[in-house]
């Protein structure tokens, strides 16, 4: 399994590949062609590390956890602190990435979808940098509930364009965004969020968001002189999980566990857990885990988190639960919620909701392991834009 | 002789253009689907794409998504699809294309989605997020089952990938006229004529245009560079003003008696 994946075709074993309208065919092979000739030019890797570094502020600290280490009493915790990059998420790695090879095609405006507003954000953000246009397209329902990232991206200058087919929310906006794109394929460059969609996307997502994990790789050999035991993310197209575990691949003694939003109860049909609870399916240019009914139709994604609230997963995530190399796993809105104020008042770190659920998974987890095991969590972002619907929650207990 | 192939032959002898109507199935029902067919037939349609509802149709412009939003709230599959189609073959010859996205077809079993819809007597297949390059895999059963897989190209596309989309469709070729969603922008006529003869410089196969066609006029402009045109939103947009009243078979038939004798002798 330690072949190059995915293949020319992007196909991870039987996930992924390019399940796309023939609009839009030449333009993502236009974009695997522009890819793969930037990953070869060392100017252009420069560039995006200088990028990195200066204007996002990498690498971020791999920090270790030592109240929330002893509160729980078994493995060490490390938190991998994406939530201190500019804009507040991993989200910037790849969208820095994305426009610059969106500057290195010609292209002067990018589109992206976004759901919890922080790959919009980051997107509008690095359109502002290198003087784009941008629209972002955002589910109305999410508009509603994402006031201040809405605020965020046109104080950056995009326009915020509302969806209203479907349900309003994250796979809607997608559909919108993909729509747009085949009509404007010419001059714009699509910048998706995750590492999902048509090839080459996961694939180039992944690159870009690999420095997370080669930086932990790094970092935590300096400070224990070895590898961790467990690496834990949470999971909604999984660029962030993606972005730890890919450098991590080939060491077959860590564990890698991408984390679901369980929502309300897997019972309840309420949740956004597409692997462990979905089955394959093709949605949005690539096969891979969905949820859906008996008929092959999408069905809604709900969590909490709203950046987990996306009824697909990135491919490879669905060819590493296919050959074991990753474990995933469920956490209700409960229980992310618990370990959000848990984090926050044991480290004075507010976690987004989407990473309150890597958390609370490492809060079962770390109790039951010998002190000497170390877990890195992907802290994937901060948490104040979730500070209202908390409040809120408070209040209601 | 495959229907579709014995169809663009007759027209051809006859100097003709086929009229390729879309309707969303089990809009407003399944049964009127089926009424739909028989009549568009009698009322001159030459190929009827039949399109299968998905709740993400990323292809389509907002007439055919809220067409298929009605018809899946209606609780229309594509098992019921095939069943319909199965009862109104044993009443027409027309040829039928089932128009949709893949994911309802592979959730239904490839293999067995090939078998059942030969039953049915479905003619081709028109997958739109199913490139030559992700084809084979539903290909391996319907060419089997002697079903023509018919290709989308695009004004994108270039001319060695129309060379090599074409050698990899049967049936005919479905040029879509728009840089665009269905149904949302007029097509405009000189891009079609020259985007026409790139195409026919690289295949024999029929081509018909569609994508923004809607009234007989434009059919009239598009046709003497086509073998055909096809009319889908403008159809559905019919259907859901319409499809309450008592005459609105008659209003639809109308409306492709209108489009038909645009096109002829063209």
């Amino acid at each position: 399994m330690n072949a190059r994946l995915p293949d020319k075709n992007g196909h991870f074993g039987i996930f992924g590949g390019r399940y796309a309208a023939e609009t839009l065919m030449p333009a993502l092979i236009e974009l695997e062609h522009a890819y793969a000739e930037a990953k070869k030019d060392k100017a252009f890797t420069k560039e995006f590390n200088r990028y990195l570094q200066e204007y996002s502020g990498r690498e971020t600290p791999l920090y270790f956890a030592e109240r929330l280490t002893k509160k729980l009493g078994g493995a060490k915790i490390y938190l991998k602190r994406e939530d201190l990059n500019h804009t507040g998420s991993h989200k910037i790695n790849n969208t820095l990435g994305q426009a610059l090879l969106a500057r290195r095609m010609g292209k002067k405006r990018v589109i992206a979808e976004t759901g919890a507003g922080q790959h919009g954000v980051a997107t509008a953000t690095v359109a502002a940098l290198f003087g784009m246009e941008c629209e972002i397209f955002m589910g109305a329902e999410d508009i509603k509930r994402q006031a201040p990232n809405v605020f965020r991206m046109k104080i950056l200058g995009a326009q915020v364009t509302s969806v209203t087919s479907g349900t309003d929310t994250l796979k809607d906006a997608m559909n919108e965004a993909m729509r747009h794109w085949v009509s404007r394929v010419r001059d714009t460059f699509y910048v998706i969020g995750t590492t999902a969609g048509p090839h080459p996307y996961p694939a180039m997502v992944r690159n870009f968001q690999s420095v997370i994990g080669k930086e932990t790789k790094r970092q935590i050999l300096k400070k224990e002189g070895r590898l961790p035991d467990v690496l834990i993310a949470c999971i909604g197209g999984g660029s962030n999980a993606m972005g730890l575990f890919y450098p991590f691949k080939d060491n077959h003694d860590i564990t890698m566990i991408g984390v679901e939003a369980g929502g309300k109860g897997i019972a309840t049909g309420m949740h956004a857990a597409s692997i462990s609870a979905g089955n394959i399916g093709v949605l949005h240019g690539n096969k891979t885990y969905l949820l859906q009914d008996e008929h092959g139709q999408i069905k809604d994604a709900y969590s909490i988190a709203a950046g987990l609230d996306y009824p697909g997963v990135g491919p490879e995530h669905g060819y590493f639960q296919s050959t074991g190399r990753a474990r995933y796993v469920t956490v209700d809105d409960a229980e992310a919620t618990e370990a959000f104020l848990c984090l926050s008042e044991y480290e004075g770190i507010i976690p987004a909701m989407e990473s309150a659920h890597a958390v609370a998974y490492t809060m079962k987890l770390a109790p039951t392991l010998c002190k000497d095991k170390i877990i890195v969590i992907n802290l994937s972002g901060r948490g104040d834009k979730d500070a209202g619907i908390i409040a809120e929650k408070l209040e209601v207990h | 002789m495959r229907r579709i192939q014995k169809k663009f032959n007759d027209l051809k002898k006859r100097g003709d253009k086929a009229l390729v109507a879309y309707l969303t199935a089990g809009d407003p029902s399944l049964e009127m689907t089926k009424e739909l067919i028989m009549d568009l037939d009698e009322a001159g349609v030459d190929i009827l794409e039949i399109g299968v509802p998905f709740s993400d149709p990323t292809a389509d412009g907002p007439t055919i998504q809220a067409a298929s939003q009605r018809s899946l709230q209606r609780g229309t599959t594509l098992s019921a699809i095939l069943h319909m189609l199965e009862t109104a073959r044993k009443f027409t010859e027309i040829p039928i294309v089932l128009f949709g996205y893949y994911n309802p077809i592979f959730i239904y079993g490839t293999e067995q989605f090939a078998k059942q819809a030969k039953k049915s007597g479905v003619d081709g297949i028109l997958v739109v997020d199913l490139p030559p390059e992700e084809s084979r895999e539903l290909r391996q059963y319907t060419d089997r089952a002697e079903i023509d897989f018919i290709s989308l190209i695009a004004p994108t596309t270039s001319s060695e990938r129309i060379g090599k989309i074409s050698r990899n469709a049967t049936g005919f070729l479905y040029y879509v006229s728009i840089t665009g969603v269905t149904g949302t922008q007029k097509p405009v006529v000189s891009d079609i004529k020259k985007e026409m003869k790139r195409i026919r410089e690289q295949t024999t196969m029929p081509v018909v245009v569609g994508f923004g066609i809607s009234t007989p006029q434009q059919a009239a402009e598009i046709a003497p560079y086509a073998d055909g045109v096809v009319i889908g939103s403008a159809f559905v947009r019919l259907i859901e003003e319409h499809g309450d009243k008592n005459n609105f078979v008659n209003i639809i038939c109308s409306y492709a008696k209108d489009i038909k004798i645009s096109l002829r002798n063209r």
